[in-house]
C-alpha cells in the first residue's frame, strides 16, 4: 500500500518535471546568449487578438535576432495575476518589457522599479498612465469607433434606432469604443436614436442573450453594434436566433466567425484593428530603445473598414486574423 | 518514524487519521521542496531574496481565501463566492474608506465584518434552508459579482488619497527591509487560524461536522448553529482578503475575482485537506498555497511557454487529489 502510494506520488511528480522539461526546450531557458530579450506582459493570452500580436511580436523578434516571452492574464479582468507576471517577468532582467496595463495604478511601483533597473518599458494596446513608458505602440480606439459610427449611420439610412453591445464599461478600449461611437453619432446623424450600451463582457454567450432581448424589446431596431470580437460573435448570434431579419450589424475586430459572417451578408462589416502589426511595432520599438534610439510619443498601428466588398482585398486580409 | 506510528495507528482510529493527516502535509511540503530545487537549479533568476518575496506576496490573496476556505470544506462543505465574494468586500472598503472617508481602522473592521456577514448568509440559507453548499455559495458568488459592480458603479475605486492604506499590502514594517507586509498579515493570520483550528471549540465541531453530522447532532451540539458560525467565520476572510488585493493594487477592482475560488480551492486540496470533509490543517493549506504560487512564478520564470503552464498546474492539482483518494482507501 505505502509503496503504491510514494510510486504515484513520485510518478507524478517525474511527469510534472518533464512536462517542464519539454516545455522549457519550446520556450528557450531564462536569460540565454547574447540575443536581446523582450519580455511581453499582455492583458490577455488566449483570444485571438493576443494571438495576433505574439505572432506579430514573434515574427519581428527573429527577424530582428531577438527574443521574446509573451504572457498575459486569463482574462481582462485579473489584475492582480497580471501584476504577478510583470513582478515575474521583471525578475529575469529583460533587455525591454512591453507592457498592455489592466490598471495603471496597480503597474506604477512595478514601472518604476523597471525604470530603476535600467529596463526600457514600451506601452502597448491601451496607455498606460505613467511617465515610466517611452511610447505607446496603440490603436486610436477612438477614431476606429467614429469610423464603425459612419459606416452604420450609411447603412441605416440617417436614422432610426441603434444599439450597442460593448464588452466592457472599465477598461479604456471598452469605453473609447463607445464613447467614440456615441460622440460621433451625436455630432453627425441627430436623427438616429442610441439605445443605451449594454455590456456583455467580451463574452460570446452573454453577449447573444442581451442581443435577444434588445432585438425582441425593440421591434423597430435599425442596427447594432458590438465593440470586439467576443461581443460581435454574440451579436450575431443572437440575431441569429431571434429570426429577426434584415437588421444592420457593424462589428469590431476580426477572427474567423466575425470574417465569415461579413463574407455571408449577416454582418454588414466591420472596424479591424491591426494587431499583427502591434506586436511587429512593440518589438521594433523595444529594439529602438534598447539601441538608445529615439522614440515618438505614441505608434499608431491603424485600423480598417472591412464589408463584403473587400474582405478580399490583399491589404485587408492581411490585417485580418483567425 | 512514520512507518512505526502508522503500525500504532491500525489499533486506534483517530491515531491513524492524525498520521495521515500529516502524512499528506509531509508529501505537499516535500513536493513543495522539489519544486523549488528544480527551479533554482533550472534558473538563475529563480534563487533571489527579490523572487522569494515576489512569490510570498503572490500567495497573499489567494492563501488568505483559502485558510477560510480550508474551515468550510472541513466541514465537508464548499464555498463558491469567495471570489467574486472578496471583490465586493474590496469594493466595500472603498465605500467605507474612500467615498465615506472613515476612519482607516474603522474602514477595515466594517470590511472584515462585511465578509462575515456573506458568509453569515451563506451558512443561514445552508443550514437552515438546506440549500447544498454548493448551490447556496454559487448564487453568492453571483450577487456578489453583481453587487460589486452595481456599488461601484462598475468602475474601480482609487485609493489614490489613501497612502496608509496601501501600506497594509505594499509597506515594509521594518524599515529597509524589503519584505511586504501582505506577508505579514498572512502569516499572522495563518497562524490565529491554525490555533482555532486546533485548540478551540470551533475548530473541533468543525471536524466533528465534517466526519459525522448526524453523530455530531446525536451527541447534542447544535451543529445547524455551528455551521452558521463556521461559515460566517470564514466569511472574515473574504473580507481580508478584499482588503489585502485592494491595498497592492491601489485600488478596488469589481469586475475581478472570478476564478479565485478555484485556485483557493485548489490550494486546500493540495494541502491534504478532503473534499468529503472532517479531515484538513493550515499548513497543509499553505504549502498548497505556495506550491501553486511557486509554480506559476517558476514556470514564467523559465519562460516556459504560457499554455505549458497551465498543463502542468492541471497535472500538480491531480496528483494531489489522487494521492488523497489512496489515503482514504487505506483508512
Amino acid at each position: 500500500m505505502k509503496m503504491q502510494k510514494v510510486g504515484a506520488v513520485v510518478a507524478g511528480a517525474a511527469l510534472a518535471l518533464s512536462l517542464t522539461a519539454c516545455g522549457a526546450e519550446g520556450g528557450g531557458a531564462g536569460g540565454g546568449g547574447g540575443q536581446p530579450y523582450i519580455a511581453i506582459v499582455s492583458k490577455g493570452f488566449q483570444h485571438q487578438f493576443w494571438q495576433a500580436v505574439k505572432q506579430g511580436a514573434e515574427e519581428e523578434a527573429s527577424k530582428q535576432g531577438a527574443r521574446v516571452t509573451f504572457v498575459g492574464p486569463p482574462t481582462e479582468a485579473d489584475v492582480e495575476e497580471q501584476i504577478n507576471m510583470l513582478t515575474n517577468d521583471i525578475a529575469k532582467s529583460p533587455d525591454a518589457l512591453g507592457f498592455a496595463a489592466l490598471d495603471s495604478q496597480a503597474a506604477e511601483p512595478l514601472l518604476q522599479q523597471a525604470k530603476s533597473q535600467d529596463i526600457p518599458v514600451i506601452a502597448f494596446d491601451s496607455g498606460v498612465d505613467s511617465d515610466v513608458p517611452l511610447t505607446t505602440v496603440s490603436t486610436d480606439n477612438k477614431a476606429a469607433a467614429a469610423e464603425a459610427a459612419k459606416h452604420m449611420a450609411e447603412l441605416v439610412g440617417g436614422s432610426g434606432k441603434v444599439a450597442m453591445v460593448v464588452h466592457d464599461q472599465t477598461s479604456q478600449s471598452g469605453t473609447q469604443r463607445r464613447d467614440g461611437f456615441l460622440e460621433w453619432m451625436e455630432q453627425n446623424a441627430p436623427d438616429i436614436e442610441v439605445l443605451d450600451p449594454q455590456y456583455g463582457g467580451g463574452d460570446q454567450l452573454e453577449s447573444a442573450n442581451i442581443t435577444k432581448s434588445i432585438v425582441s424589446s425593440n421591434p423597430d431596431l435599425k442596427g447594432i453594434y458590438a465593440s470586439n470580437e467576443g461581443s460581435a460573435i454574440g451579436v450575431i448570434k443572437g440575431v441569429q436566433e431571434s429570426g429577426k431579419q434584415g437588421l444592420q450589424l457593424v462589428g469590431f475586430d476580426s477572427g474567423k466567425a466575425q470574417v465569415d459572417a461579413i463574407r455571408n451578408g449577416t454582418m454588414a462589416g466591420a472596424v479591424t484593428q491591426d494587431p499583427v502589426n502591434m506586436g511587429r511595432q512593440l518589438v521594433i520599438a523595444a529594439m529602438k530603445a534598447i539601441n538608445g534610439e529615439d522614440l515618438p510619443e505614441t505608434v499608431d498601428t491603424g485600423f480598417k473598414w472591412y464589408d463584403q466588398t473587400n474582405v478580399d482585398d490583399p491589404e485587408i486580409a492581411a490585417v485580418l486574423y483567425d | 518514524m512514520v512507518t512505526t506510528r502508522e503500525k500504532s495507528g491500525v489499533a486506534g482510529r483517530p491515531v491513524g487519521a492524525v498520521v495521515k493527516g500529516r502524512l499528506q502535509q509531509l508529501l505537499a511540503f516535500a513536493s513543495l521542496i522539489v519544486i523549488f530545487a528544480f527551479f533554482s537549479v533550472a534558473s538563475p533568476f529563480f534563487f533571489t531574496y527579490g523572487n522569494f518575496t515576489a512569490i510570498l506576496f503572490s500567495t497573499v490573496v489567494i492563501g488568505t481565501l483559502a485558510i477560510g476556505t480550508t474551515f468550510v470544506i472541513i466541514t465537508g462543505g464548499i464555498d463558491l463566492s469567495i471570489g467574486t465574494g472578496m471583490a465586493l468586500c474590496a469594493v466595500m472598503s472603498g465605500v467605507f474608506i474612500v467615498n465615506l472617508d472613515l476612519p482607516l481602522a474603522v474602514g477595515l473592521v466594517a470590511t472584515v465584518l462585511f465578509g462575515g456577514l456573506m458568509g453569515l448568509v451563506n451558512g443561514i440559507n445552508i443550514a437552515l434552508l438546506k440549500i447544498p453548499p454548493f448551490i447556496a455559495t454559487l448564487a453568492m458568488m453571483l450577487v456578489a459579482e453583481g453587487l460589486a459592480l452595481v456599488v461601484s458603479g462598475s468602475a474601480p475605486i482609487y485609493f489614490s488619497e489613501e497612502p496608509a492604506y496601501t501600506k497594509i499590502s505594499t509597506g515594509n514594517l521594518i524599515p529597509g527591509v524589503d519584505f511586504p507586509n501582505a506577508v505579514i498579515v498572512l502569516i499572522v493570520v495563518a497562524v490565529i487560524a491554525g490555533v482555532l483550528l486546533t485548540k478551540t471549540v470551533l475548530g473541533r465541531y468543525t471536524y466533528s461536522i465534517g466526519s459525522n453530522e448526524e453523530a455530531t447532532a446525536l451527541s447534542g451540539i447544535d451543529v445547524r448553529k455551528w455551521k452558521i458560525a463556521v461559515y460566517a467565520f470564514a466569511g472574515l476572510f473574504i473580507g481580508l482578503a478584499g482588503i489585502m488585493i485592494s491595498a497592492r493594487l491601489g485600488s478596488a477592482q469589481p469586475a475581478t475575482g472570478m476564478g479565485y475560488e478555484l485556485q483557493a480551492i485548489a490550494a486546500v486540496v493540495i494541502g491534504g485537506t478532503s473534499l468529503s470533509g472532517g479531515k484538513g490543517s493550515i499548513v497543509g493549506t499553505l504549502i498548497g498555497a505556495l506550491i501553486i504560487s511557486t509554480l506559476n512564478n517558476g514556470l514564467q520564470i523559465m519562460s516556459i511557454p504560457q499554455e505549458w503552464q497551465n498543463v502542468i498546474l492541471g497535472c500538480v492539482i491531480l496528483v494531489a487529489v489522487y494521492t488523497d483518494i489512496l489515503r482514504k482507501k487505506e483508512a
